[in-house]
């Protein structure tokens, strides 16, 4: 059997694609405030919370009406969406004339706020959720077993980072929203409304940590805790990939996601610094991000 | 000058929030600290007053003449937070005796502080075995388990049933570190094999990279050396990946009964663990079990709780024989007399404040043998008292 | 000194010094440590307008390190805060030199990553014995002859670092120093036009904020004989801004209203748990959203004077 540095070649295959797993996991969470930060200059701090409301909406549309994961996935990031168009109209579109940091400090609190709440409510101890039993099960590789959730999970992904990309850098609605933000009072003066359509650009970024919670629901223990210290890592992806850039969020996110996966091979107890590390160099010699402008 | 205003009236705010009425010794003053919002709260938290209320009520207090009061308060898993409870608790609001404290951090914090004041304290929650050993204490006891009665249960108890070659999944602090040490010390002498170990970080979401090393490493247990909301994401992943289809065992060094719940047994089927209490016990456990559920709102009580209950009755019974409330003293008196009460049965506590009582070993069964909510477990083996727990003089302590 | 902060700093000095009379003093040690962080807190976003999302490695690396120094080197009270104080202030060389030449977001977001790493590091390494925390820390004899287990001492002690510590900040703020700093906040490139080496006045100013930040840190230690990992975690940093925010940014006496509040909070909400962070999350909304000043700051914007 081949060895890398020590470990077989099928246990580092095994372990690159559950990076690459992980990666998209993080692709996807990072696309939301990619899009938040890179649109609107906000710094979604709630973004974490955002995601775990997604997956605790995903837990009561189970157990109290009944609708499985599928209906989940369309209906969750509408309805939590909807509670971050709340948000925006009723406290961020106060602070758009400030320093962009009281965005931060705001949806830090709400951040707070929220999570708070959820955990009176619901405790620590985390919720059930079912996997699908459509995606149960999984198939031998050879080099290693792969769930076919985690499969589904890698391919969902790609579609939604891919598609909104699209949206956004290629039609001309994203074209209307980048210029909104270049150029608010002109854009407006074109007759499109410009208020509106950053509402529901939060909206967006908004459902798509959502989206994500639903799809984390069924693998990772449903708890007020999952996005608190998730938050902080995927800040990370966004502030390497560069903050507004939306192509950078994703190739960052599932680079991280294999670097990180390597780490845990060779030297797990630095899988959770390595990122930080990453960001801190990265930072330091291109603060814009590897794939951003400065603004 | 509203400014000095707002501060005298924040000071006064400050003053009632911390200082409630200066009560003469004429009253027995019981704390329970634990943690009330996060991690552990289900497995002590309110329940565990509630099991103190109980207690007292059960005792009797009133009738005999005795004022007994309860306060409660979150020390949210952080030691700094524990310690200015405990001396504020002390010092100000002349309390007793502290109860419960899971944490290991923070109930070895408060042991010190206990120490300094010869007050008393009487550990239900946390795990570390350093409280009957290097950290031993006139003023305290150790109640329901430990990591030494943790590892040798379950440890032991497993490598002779033919589980002999075991992969650590580590969490990377100091706690998952001393798990991983004692069940490995254990596995060992039971002439079992260690093939292999990984540290993954607290809290870590994702268990997909640990759980591919452990089926690669083809042992016949994997070990899962961490505690709550990293338990129970390595035990959903590892059903999600199939290691126990796949021919593995999940043994968990500190699963409770609450983890079990939040689960749902068919991710949690099969895996086996130590206890040393479990509701469905006998008939005893049984209707306190139901008194409990109904004060705590249908939730059951975790050994934790139980233990809290254990632990005021005893606490009750010698502050009554030794007529004081004096806290070096009463715990002297709890070690003198042998204890006796409807959850743990019979028991003793020795000199180092370690208390003795049988330990279970358990199996989480599979969904189609689960009769009702919280009919969860199948007793594999019983471990009786002066065997589960560290032999006295391995312990270090020089009490 | 402008009058209205003669008679605050007046009023202050004797709070402190009654208080403890009524007051649990080991409460309000807690609450002079915290508000000397808030002011160094302050220092650098208040006047230099840089925002540190990661202002508790500086609490955390001196705690720890004048815990250390205590317990396992023996050092006397005075010179493990002196160590602990120093470690900080290395750190803050270190990290500034890194962080400086960023502003804005990019400047939160790197302190951010910094502390994290520092965080971690703490976690795992093996003389912070990690959630443990290094416990059962001796006060000491100060100067060799003040016993500091005597509470009195320990408070008069903390009390005297607090004041010398605020007094120090708030000669800084209003030297030629502290002018330059807040021109450079005002307007950073009509600075440059003037001729100011900017980078040199923020790492000074981001430097003196991180020793303060550890005098705080050391101090704190001392009082409650415990250095544990909560005063390197990143809601540490969360809390401070939240002080000082509260309290009033830019403000003098801000942070430490602030800070005292914040402390007040927590110890009357202990027994509800979960619902302390929910107070400072709505706290935090509240203040970003319609009372941007301050508490300290609507005061002195009510009594048109400087506070």
């Amino acid at each position: 059997m081949t060895e890398i540095f020590g470990v077989p070649t099928q246990a580092l295959f095994g372990q690159l694609l559950i990076g690459l797993i992980n990666g998209s996991f993080y692709a996807l969470l990072s696309l939301g405030l990619a899009v938040i930060f890179g649109l609107l200059n906000i710094i979604n701090f709630t973004h974490g919370a955002q995601y775990m409301m997604g997956a605790f909406v995903a837990y009561l549309l189970a157990s109290k009406a009944g609708l499985g994961y599928w209906w989940s996935l369309a209906v969750v990031p509408i309805v939590v969406g909807f509670t971050g168009v709340v948000i925006e109209r009723l406290m961020l579109s106060k602070l758009y004339k400030l320093d962009h940091l009281y965005g931060l400090l705001l949806t830090f609190g709400l951040a707070l706020i929220i999570q708070g709440l959820f955990r009176n409510e619901y405790g620590t101890s985390g919720l059930p959720y079912s996997m699908p039993a459509e995606l149960a099960g999984g198939r031998n590789l050879g080099f290693m077993f792969l769930p076919n959730y985690r499969a589904w999970v890698i391919v969902a992904s790609l579609v939604v980072c891919i598609a909104t990309w699209f949206i956004i850098e290629r039609t001309k609605l994203g074209s209307y929203l980048r210029a909104a933000t270049e150029n608010p009072a002109m854009v407006q003066a074109f007759g499109i409304n410009v208020p509106r359509m950053i509402t529901l650009t939060y909206g967006f970024g908004v459902a798509l940590a959502a989206f994500a919670g639903v799809m984390a629901a069924p693998i990772y223990q449903v708890s007020p805790q999952m996005g608190a210290d998730l938050i902080i890592v995927v800040f990370a992806v966004v502030v390497i990939g560069g903050m507004g850039s939306i192509l950078g969020s994703i190739l960052t996110g599932f680079g991280l996601g294999v670097i990180e996966g390597l780490t845990k091979v060779f030297y797990p107890e630095a899988s959770n610094t390595v990122i930080f590390v990453i960001m801190a160099i990265v930072l330091m010699f291109k603060p814009a991000g590897l794939f951003g402008t400065q603004k | 000058m509203k400014l000095k205003q707002t501060l005298i009236a924040a000071a006064i705010a400050a003053m009632a929030g911390t200082a409630n009425a200066q009560v003469s010794d004429g009253v027995i003053k019981i704390g329970v600290m634990n943690d009330m919002s996060s991690l552990y709260s289900d497995i002590a938290g309110p329940g565990s007053v509630v099991a103190a209320r109980m207690a007292i009520e059960d005792f009797g207090a009133a009738k005999k003449g005795m004022k007994v009061e309860i306060l409660s308060a979150d020390h949210q898993n952080k030691p700094d937070v524990g310690s200015q409870i405990a001396n504020q608790w002390y010092d100000v609001d002349k309390v007793d005796a502290i109860f419960d404290v899971p944490t290991s951090s923070v109930a070895l914090a408060i042991n010190e502080i206990t120490k300094k004041k010869g007050k008393a304290f009487l550990v239900s929650g946390a795990a570390t075995s350093d409280l009957t050993g290097k950290a031993c204490s006139p003023n305290t006891i150790h109640w329901t388990y430990d990591t030494w009665m943790l590892a040798n249960g379950t440890g032991s108890a497993i490598v002779k049933t033919g589980g002999d070659s075991w992969f650590f999944l580590t969490a990377d602090y100091a706690f998952g570190h001393a798990l991983e040490r004692d069940t490995e010390a254990v596995v060992l002498k039971g002439g079992g094999k260690v093939l292999g170990k990984v540290r993954h970080p607290l809290n870590a979401q994702d268990f997909s990279s640990f759980l591919l090393q452990a089926q690669a490493s083809k042992a016949k247990i994997v070990g899962l050396a961490n505690a709550g909301g990293d338990t129970t994401n390595a035990i959903k992943q590892a059903a999600e990946f199939g290691i126990v289809k796949g021919g593995q065992s999940l043994a968990g060094m500190l699963v409770f009964i609450t983890d079990i719940h939040g689960l749902g047994l068919d991710k949690a089927q099969g895996l086996i663990f130590t206890e040393t209490f479990y509701w469905d016990l006998n008939a005893q456990t049984r209707a306190w079990t139901k008194r409990f559920a109904a004060a705590n709102g249908g939730k059951y009580p975790s050994m934790v709780q139980a233990g809290v209950y254990s632990a005021v009755t005893h606490y009750l019974k010698a502050v009554e024989a030794a007529k004081t409330d004096d806290g070096t003293k009463v715990i002297a008196q709890m070690k003198a007399m042998p204890t006796d009460d409807p959850l743990f049965g019979k028991g003793s506590i020795r000199k180092d404040g370690r208390k003795l009582h049988p330990a279970y070993l358990v199996e989480v069964k599979k969904p189609s043998e689960s009769k009702g909510p919280y009919d969860y477990y199948k007793i594999r083996a019983t471990i009786p008292a002066d065997q589960a727990f560290r032999p006295e003089k391995d312990g270090g302590c020089n009490l | 000194m402008p009058r209205s902060q003669k008679i605050a700093l007046g009023v202050m000095a004797a709070f402190f010094v009654l208080a403890p009379l009524a007051v649990y003093p080991v409460f309000l040690m807690k609450a002079m440590c915290f508000a000397l962080f808030a002011c160094a807190f302050n220092l650098l976003i208040g006047f230099g307008g840089l925002l540190s999302f990661g202002h508790a490695m500086f609490l955390g690396t001196a705690s720890y390190g004048a815990a250390h120094a205590a317990k396992v080197w023996g050092f006397p009270p005075e010179f493990a805060i002196l160590f602990g104080t120093a470690a900080a202030a290395l750190l803050g060389l270190a990290t500034g030199l890194l962080a400086i030449r960023r502003q804005g977001i990019y400047f939160a977001m790197i302190t951010l990553a910094l502390a994290q790493m520092i965080y971690f590091f703490y976690l795992q390494a093996a003389f912070t014995h990690g959630e443990d925390g290094i416990q059962a820390v001796p006060r000491g004899v100060l100067f060799g002859f003040i016993d500091l287990a005597n509470v009195w001492a320990m408070y008069f002690t903390v009390f005297a670092i607090f004041m010398a510590g605020f007094l120090l900040i708030y000669r800084v703020i209003h030297s030629p120093f502290g002018q330059v700093l807040k021109a450079i906040r005002e307007n950073e490139q009509r600075a440059i036009s003037l001729g100011y080496d900017i980078n040199r006045y923020k790492l000074l100013a981001y430097l003196l904020s991180a020793t303060l930040a550890g005098l705080a840190g050391a101090t704190k230690a001392l009082v409650f004989q415990l250095a544990s990992l909560t005063d390197a975690h990143w809601s540490m940093s969360g809390e401070v801004v939240l002080m000082t925010l509260l309290g009033g940014l830019g403000t003098v006496f801000g942070p430490v209203a602030g800070a005292f509040i914040i402390i007040s909070l927590e110890n009357y909400l202990a027994q509800l748990g979960a619902w302390v962070t929910i107070v400072q999350g709505v706290i935090f909304v509240i203040c970003v959203l319609t009372f941007r000043r301050g508490v300290v700051g609507e005061i002195g914007n009510w009594l048109k004077k400087p506070l």
